[in-house]
């Protein structure tokens, strides 16, 4: 089990020696998140054990992050089309306003902005209500039965989001590219079987499963670092405060750091 | 049964704990006392393993738990039950359920077995009929009757209170302190308890130990502990037994309740 104890060091005026050491903390922290993440992954042959609370997180992370998720979607897909279609239109291109909103949501988009939605939304929750649990003794409680918080608490979340991630990001790509053919159809005048039929031919299995794997590695990112972030919130009400801020923000850099990387290799 | 040697704790530079030496013998109850910020709870914290000393060790039946890791802390801390200052319920589980967590989590009891169980400590702390609420739904002094009940679940042989009575009105802080000294008599656990409430402390103690400045100032019997000649017990005393007309004569061991035409005492 990862110790969560509190770690202090000498606060000093000197802009070196200040800067060095929120390098090593912040190093450390890296660190001990990747710990919770590989320990989390240890047990995750534990989760039919744990379905009950698997279950209650999937609902939490799928169900109820549908209303976001389809807004956002469908909007995302209708801005696509129409930036797109207005450019093409200038070339006599419209029709092939499908082509570009299917594969920038299913390449890009769709991973990217589930994975934001549910950083900002699931991520965020998550880290609160571990904090609170953290300065409320409730981890405490727990370590003291020999019941281990990564087991409990972690793992669940984690796997919720490995599968969620993915399946919400399939369905704001079906959203986005409906989105888009709402406008196709409304403001450029193309027709919904030229759309689809633009959309779909495209679009090949790698840009489907890149993405989708882009959404699995998001879920992981998200639940470790908030959850890494919950367990790790000293200091009561403010504590976690900025435990969930610090989660949202976290998230968010990584999602954008390691999606750029992701597309940097496969493409 | 407990041992604490030596021990040192900083947090930031800022010793909490400075080389405390604490013996607690299997089945008596050992109250420590001192003021917000000597280290009581940094105290407890040691004895199950949830921080670790800086130096000294902390011996529980003679093993070590201050570096003990995996499996052999587990065994360890099966040995005790813990009452938060909070409770520390886990919110979204019933109270049912949080009593049975540690039966489903760390046993093979049947549901059947475990419900039982359940029913058989809630009543041990005068609850029936709470089993299906939520603790958001239940009151302090309930809560924190229920966090005994999960304490006592698995029958431990230590039982660590974090300031039991905190927060509690007079009348339900008297009967935490039954709660406590029934345990002690119905299960023969030793117990240890935190607090800064004397008059809990003189209640349910067989021993008394006071920290100051991270120290252990004071430590017997409470008869003894009343009179100690430690001027940081006296002050402790004074500042809870002596404010408005209630005072303490700590020769007979009582507190001497004075009002406007007349006086009675009671028995601490």
């Amino acid at each position: 089990m990862i110790s969560f104890e509190q770690e202090y060091s000498d606060r000093s005026n000197n802009a070196v020696a200040g800067t060095g050491r929120c390098i090593i903390r912040n190093v450390r922290n890296a660190g001990k998140g990747l710990l919770v993440l590989i320990e989390a992954a240890m047990w995750l042959v534990h989760v039919f054990k744990r379905r009950q609370e698997v279950g209650r997180q999937m609902l939490i992370v799928g169900i109820k992050s549908l209303g976001v998720t389809s807004t956002v979607a469908l909007f995302t897909g209708m801005i696509l089309s129409l930036q797109a279609g207005l450019i093409l239109k200038d070339y006599g291109q419209e029709v092939n306003v499908g082509i570009l909103v299917s594969q920038t949501m299913c390449r890009e988009m769709g991973p990217f902005m589930t994975a934001l939605i549910l950083a900002a939304s699931v991520g965020s929750a998550m880290a609160a209500e571990l904090g609170t649990m953290t300065v409320s003794e409730e981890i405490d409680a727990l370590q003291v039965m020999s019941i281990n918080p990564v087991r409990f608490l972690v793992m669940p979340r984690l796997f919720a989001m490995m599968i969620m991630c993915p399946a919400l990001t399939v369905y704001t790509n079906c959203i986005g590219v409906v989105g888009g053919g709402m406008v196709a159809g409304t403001q450029l005048d193309v027709t919904w079987s030229a759309y689809y039929q633009n959309a779909i031919s495209y679009l090949e299995l790698k840009e489907i499963y890149v993405g989708l794997l882009k959404a699995f590695v998001f879920g992981i990112v998200v639940s470790t670092v908030s959850c890494y972030q919950g367990l790790a919130t000293t200091n009561g009400a403010i504590g976690v405060g900025h435990a969930t801020r610090r989660s949202v923000v976290i998230s968010f850099l990584m999602i954008l750091i390691i999606g750029y990387f992701m597309t940097r290799i496969f493409y | 049964m407990v041992t604490l040697e030596n021990v040192s704790k900083s947090f930031a530079g800022q010793p909490v704990l400075r080389n405390v030496t604490l013996h607690i013998e299997r089945g008596e109850t050992m109250v420590i006392v001192g003021s917000s910020g000597t280290g009581k709870s940094v105290t407890l914290k040691h004895m199950v393993g949830l921080l670790r000393p800086d130096s000294g060790q902390v011996l529980i039946d003679g093993d070590e738990i201050s570096s003990a890791r995996g499996r052999r802390l587990e065994r360890i801390r099966e040995k005790f039950g813990v009452l938060f200052q909070s409770g520390a319920l886990i919110n979204w589980m019933t109270v049912a359920q949080n009593v049975a967590l540690p039966l489903y989590e760390k046993t093979r009891l049947g549901d059947a077995e475990i419900a039982a169980k359940v029913k058989e400590k809630l009543a041990l702390v005068n609850l029936n009929d709470c089993e299906d609420k939520r603790p958001a739904e239940i009151s302090g002094g309930m809560k924190k009757r229920v966090a005994l009940a999960r304490a006592i679940i698995r029958e431990p042989e230590i039982l660590l209170y974090d300031e039991p009575t905190s927060g509690l009105d007079p009348v339900m802080s008297r009967h935490v302190e039954e709660q406590i000294i029934s345990m002690q008599q119905s299960l023969g656990v030793t117990s240890i308890v935190v607090t800064h409430d004397l008059h809990s402390a003189f209640s349910i103690g067989d021993r008394i130990a006071m920290l100051h400045e991270g120290r252990v100032a004071e430590i017997g019997p409470p008869e003894a502990f009343a009179k100690s000649s430690e001027s940081c017990v006296q002050e402790f005393i004074r500042a809870q037994f002596e404010s408005g007309r209630a005072k303490l004569n700590p020769a007979k061991g009582e507190i001497i309740w004075q009002q406007s035409d007349t006086s009675a005492s009671a028995s601490v």
